[in-house]
């Protein structure tokens, strides 16, 4: 069994938390790029290049994309052959406190959800834990913002519905979202599984680089479909009016019960970040 | 696009009702910041008829609750939150003499209708461009609320904030518009 120190994955952890929120990955700063030549509204120019400035400073800098530096999203693969001394989990919720406390990162996180009361440290993670064969540790960071999660949704819809239904969901969550979740937006569908794997299928779809498709061509082209009809809303930067609504969608599915369809839509803002790191 | 409008805060009626949807805008001046829970106060006391600890009279609000300041910075990114969620608090801030609001996304009939009748707007900032927003905020100070942490109020002065006239004082909504003209 191998074994490894609490303290790198403390480390890692906060470093990925800072990275992810300072370092706007490629793949968003291309999108932006090859949105502004599709764009036809002056003023949603005006914004997409805002937001190239933006990063650009972020990342000079080392200050934060976002003042919403999110709830801390961990994707943790754990190989059945490694061990951590001391507690995974607790090395965790310590790298989050040390990268939000360290990285001057906003603390967002409320002890209870009625009585409130800011934890101080943007602690507890979501922590979506997967065993997988190996002795490595793989660790992904996604901070997520309140204003995008807010227009998510899943719905247990009916077998009939099939592809055109989720469709038809997607393309109404969007409508309705308009600019609350500061297009252009990403946006994970999950389907399929049960109520709450659809909404974590939806999220793990937004892990995704832009342009990336999903391996099977059928889904693969109802992702591209969905990203021209969303387009085709006219919502736009900030949702003032424009050609670029979404940077891209993304689907994840998973075998459902014969009597359930669950969809799920989570809707990432434009400042999509997660950083990932192999120990 | 036309030349943006140079705007000073804190404002008043004549300068509100210059401003269209669409137009783009560089505020100077001091504005105030408040979100979810400093509106849940100030509403509170307001409708109890009980004074507010800063007088809204004339001023522009954003909805913002900054990351902490590096050393050697008056603030930390500070881009705009979403609005509507301040959207059942703001018809009776403008009733006391609120003038402007700076936020992202769409606002409610009630707002909107409240925007017309005490002559008030509706400015949209750039969701996300926190770091770059942070640059246009040259001192910060708190004035009320400090145990809300990022969401007190704090006094802002600002050079040349961008901003873009999203609802007028005439009832004009560049969301409906904006979206209508791009949809295909």
């Amino acid at each position: 069994m191998r074994e490894v120190d609490y303290n790198i994955i403390v480390d890692t952890v906060a470093r990925l938390c800072t990275e992810a929120n300072y370092f706007l990955g490629e793949d968003v700063v291309n999108a932006f790029k090859q949105g502004l030549e599709k764009e036809e509204s002056p003023t949603s120019k005006d914004i997409l290049n805002q937001l190239l400035q933006n990063a650009e400073i972020a990342r000079t800098e080392k200050i934060p994309i976002c003042q919403d530096c999110g709830y801390a999203v961990v994707f943790l693969e754990l190989g059945e052959d490694v061990h951590v001394k001391g507690n995974i989990l607790n090395a965790i919720k310590d790298g989050v406190k040390k990268g939000y406390t360290d990285g001057y990162l906003r603390k967002s996180i409320l002890a209870d959800p009625i009585k409130g009361k800011n934890t101080g440290d943007n602690t507890p993670p979501i922590v979506h834990t997967t065993i997988v064969p190996g002795d490595k540790i793989k660790i992904t960071v996604a901070p997520k913002g309140g204003g995008s999660e807010n227009m998510s949704e899943v719905k247990m819809g009916k077998p009939a519905d099939g592809i055109e239904g989720v469709k038809e969901f997607v393309l109404d969550r969007v409508l309705r979202s308009s600019a609350n979740p500061c297009p252009p937006i990403i946006v994970g569908v999950g389907i399929g599984g049960n109520f709450e794997y659809s909404a974590f299928l939806a999220k793990k779809a937004l892990l995704r680089d832009i342009g990336q498709r999903h391996p099977d061509p059928f889904y693969a082209d109802v992702e591209r479909e969905l990203l021209e009809k969303i387009n085709n809303l006219g919502i736009g930067p900030m949702g003032l009016g424009g050609r670029i609504t979404a940077l891209d969608v993304f689907i994840e599915v998973y075998p459902r019960h014969i009597a359930s369809f669950p969809a799920a839509v989570n809707i990432n803002c434009h400042a999509a970040r997660h950083k990932t790191a192999i120990i | 696009m036309s030349e943006p409008i140079k705007l000073k805060a804190p404002v008043s009626d004549e300068d509100i009702m210059k401003l269209k949807i669409g137009d783009s805008v560089l505020i100077s001046g001091i504005i105030l910041t408040g979100r979810d829970a400093a509106h849940k106060r100030l509403y509170d006391l307001a409708s109890k008829g009980e004074p507010l600890p800063v007088d809204i009279k004339g001023q522009i609000i954003y909805y913002v609750g900054p990351a902490p300041a590096k050393p050697g910075y008056v603030i930390g990114p500070a881009g705009p939150t979403t609005s509507y969620r301040m959207d059942p608090y703001a018809p009776l801030l403008m009733e006391l003499g609120l003038k402007g609001m700076i936020g992202k996304g769409i606002r409610s009939k009630e707002v909107r209708e409240a925007m017309q009748k005490y002559k008030a707007v509706y400015f949209s900032a750039t969701g996300g461009a926190a770091a770059l927003i942070a640059k246009n905020i040259k001192e910060v100070k708190i004035i009320a609320y400090e145990d809300l942490g990022p969401e007190a109020i704090r006094e802002l002065t600002v050079e040349n904030f961008p901003v873009i006239v999203a609802n007028d004082a005439y009832g004009g909504d560049l969301y409906e518009e904006g979206t209508k003209k791009y949809r295909r």
